[in-house]
């Protein structure tokens, strides 16, 4: 088993008295795309922050590539690619002069800038705009030529803080497109947040953070399949008889909701063919829902995500005022 | 109309290029200098319109005010001597004293659009980044003044080289010191409003008391000492010295119009001046180096 490339372990930030990062821990293996998901004010940024060596940790300790991000901060900088929520482009200057100005900065060896920054530029679809100054593009194409710059320098991690925030529903699911893709080409480890549901299920594994520590850290699916059963409706030409058969032949509780035949099975998936060899009931159609994403959020945090977001602002207070009772 | 881009990734998969970066080293800081001093050029020549506003002024006050004023001013100098040929130096040193200041406002706004971060998070000492921005604000203010310089013979100012050479290295140091304080001013100051007001504050007082438009000589004690304390006083001074010393005027003409600076009657030689002018931009440099250092 290699070294995993980010180490994490008992990690703390206070902000003055507000607790922002609790004492959290966790590893993520070379390769693998890794996603920290929670709301707003959970405390992702931060510890995005300290990983990429822009906070210092008040106490724990983390290493990303090998290095301890404060004994060997430049050498952390040197194997990691940032993309923030923010974009931190130079709107006057061109797509390729921006990515110049970076590969002089990481000290890209100088025969190597020319194909590398071709090579990105392709891999985001923007090297016919690279002659563009930055003020001209949209805001798809700024994501994109941000990720193509914290690619320049290949590095070991691409840390991408809320890669898609602020973009339309179709641009998002296209930033999400060159990501995977990029998967394929680069062999590189992807740490990211988000507090979008729908794309932490991009991730190989994800780690769901809430009020400074971690609640779950998984795979999607375990996650998912940890909270519970997925919810199969099906119509069929006599639903009575196929009522009564799930019954005795599966131990199954049905109703009708709103004209479909409802209930709820271990594996949705695994189980719709033995539906379909067993029953003798035609079945017209069937619906598999999993669980979500925010069911998983909600059975780790007893609420959804968006309640948790609308309570963060109420939370640093909360915080203060629970620490004045000395608890 | 701009030209869309489909929004795909492209099919063909090729090898990722081996990138190896280097250690961190004198080199490596040294290209860190350069980039960040070449960008302040891209966008100074992609300013346009920064350039030629920034010359209004300077030239207002040579060919405006200067014509304006020689008649009044012609009683009290010597004959042969313009008084557009008097102000030319302070004229000089007006030209670079926005364009300078200003270079370094944009690390204001780099904050505010966050490219400074970009620039901080690289792997490359501080150091190298505020060099590289006041060696481009340098740059960028002492090609202005070069314009202005090229219009030396409007002010009946001689085209020498080696004056001109003299004025250059003078500007260019002006300039570095000037860039040092806005940068130094930048690490602190976060709203680019606060900074634009306070640089309008200070930048006409230091022009008014450096002797620009004047003869410091027979000035009522409060203004004789005040001007000792403006660090301008001492760049326009020698600028001035160097035109004069080119100029086919008598001598006595030259100790009234360019007298040297004096403390308690003691002159302070051209060397010590630009000294201390050199000394205030280093001093200033490093207190921008140390802000910048501090991390969250």
């Amino acid at each position: 088993m290699s070294e995993p490339v980010v180490l994490v372990s008992d990690l703390v930030k206070r902000y003055g008295e507000v607790e922002a990062v609790r004492g959290i821990g966790f590893e993520v293996e070379p390769g693998e795309t890794f996603g920290f998901l929670g709301p707003n004010g959970a405390g992702k940024s931060t510890t995005i922050k300290i990983l990429c060596t822009l906070a210092d940790p008040t106490s724990g300790t983390a290493r990303v590539a090998g290095y301890d991000v404060v004994k060997n901060r430049d050498t952390v900088r040197r194997n990691i690619g940032l993309v923030f929520q923010d974009t931190t482009l130079d709107n006057y200057l061109t797509g390729e002069q921006n990515l110049r100005f970076h590969a002089d900065l990481y000290g890209v060896p100088r025969q190597q800038v020319a194909p590398r920054m071709r090579q990105v530029l392709e891999m985001v679809n923007l090297w016919d705009r690279r002659q563009s100054v930055v003020g001209t593009y949209s805001g798809g194409m700024k994501r994109r030529l941000e990720i193509a710059r914290g690619l320049l320098h290949a590095p070991r991690v691409l840390f991408l803080d809320e890669p898609t925030v602020g973009l339309d529903p179709q641009t998002r699911t296209s930033i999400w497109e060159y990501i995977n893709d990029l998967k394929q080409r680069e062999d590189i480890t992807i740490f990211l947040t988000t507090h979008y549901m729908d794309e932490a299920e991009n991730c190989d594994r994800i780690a769901i953070i809430d009020h400074g520590k971690i609640v779950a850290i998984d795979t999607p699916e375990k996650l998912k399949a940890s909270v519970g059963t997925d919810r199969v409706q099906i119509t069929t030409e006599d639903d009575q008889v196929a009522i009564r058969e799930l019954k005795e032949r599966f131990g199954l509780d049905a109703a009708i909701h709103e004209g479909l035949l409802t209930f709820n099975v271990e594996s949705g998936e695994h189980f719709v063919p033995r539906l379909f060899a067993e029953l003798t009931a035609q079945i017209k159609s069937v619906s598999v829902a999993r669980p979500s994403l925010d069911d998983v959020f909600m059975s780790y945090t007893g609420k959804t995500i968006r309640d948790a977001e609308a309570t963060a602002g109420d939370r640093n207070r909360a915080h203060i005022m629970a620490m004045r009772r000395g608890r | 109309m701009a030209i869309e881009v489909t929004d795909r990734p492209v099919d063909h998969v090729t090898e990722a290029i081996r990138v190896a970066v280097p250690d961190k080293g004198l080199r490596q800081d040294l290209r860190a200098v350069s980039i960040v001093w070449r960008r302040e050029l891209i966008r100074f020549r992609s300013d346009r319109l920064r350039a030629i506003t920034s010359l209004i002024q300077p030239v207002l006050f040579l060919f405006v005010l200067g014509t304006g004023l020689s008649s009044l001013a012609s009683h009290g100098l010597p004959p042969g001597v313009d008084y557009r040929t008097f102000i030319y130096p302070g004229v000089l040193a007006m030209s670079v004293l926005f364009t300078a200041i200003f270079s370094a406002a944009s690390i204001v706004w780099d904050r505010e659009f966050g490219f400074l971060r970009e620039m901080l998070v690289a792997p490359v000492s501080r150091s190298a980044l505020v060099i590289g921005k006041c060696l481009g604000g340098a740059t960028v203010a002492t090609l202005q003044g070069i314009v202005i310089l090229a219009l030396a013979g409007l002010a009946h100012v001689p085209y020498d080289p080696v004056l001109f050479l003299t004025v250059i290295g003078e500007l260019l140091l002006l300039s570095f010191t000037l860039t040092a304080f806005g940068v130094m001013m930048a690490a602190r100051i976060k709203q680019i409003q606060a900074f634009m007001a306070l640089t309008q504050m200070l930048v006409m007082p230091l022009f008014f008391l450096s002797g620009a438009l004047y003869p410091l000589r027979g000035l009522p004690t409060w203004l004789s000492v005040v001007t000792r304390f403006d660090p301008l006083t001492y760049i326009v001074y020698p600028m001035r010295h160097a035109v004069f010393t080119h100029l086919s005027v008598s001598p006595l003409a030259t100790s009234e119009l360019s007298p040297p600076v004096t403390w308690a009657g003691w002159a302070v030689p051209v060397g010590l001046s630009l000294g201390m002018v050199a000394v205030m931009g280093a001093v200033m440099l490093g207190i921008a180096i140390v802000e910048f250092q501090k991390t969250e």
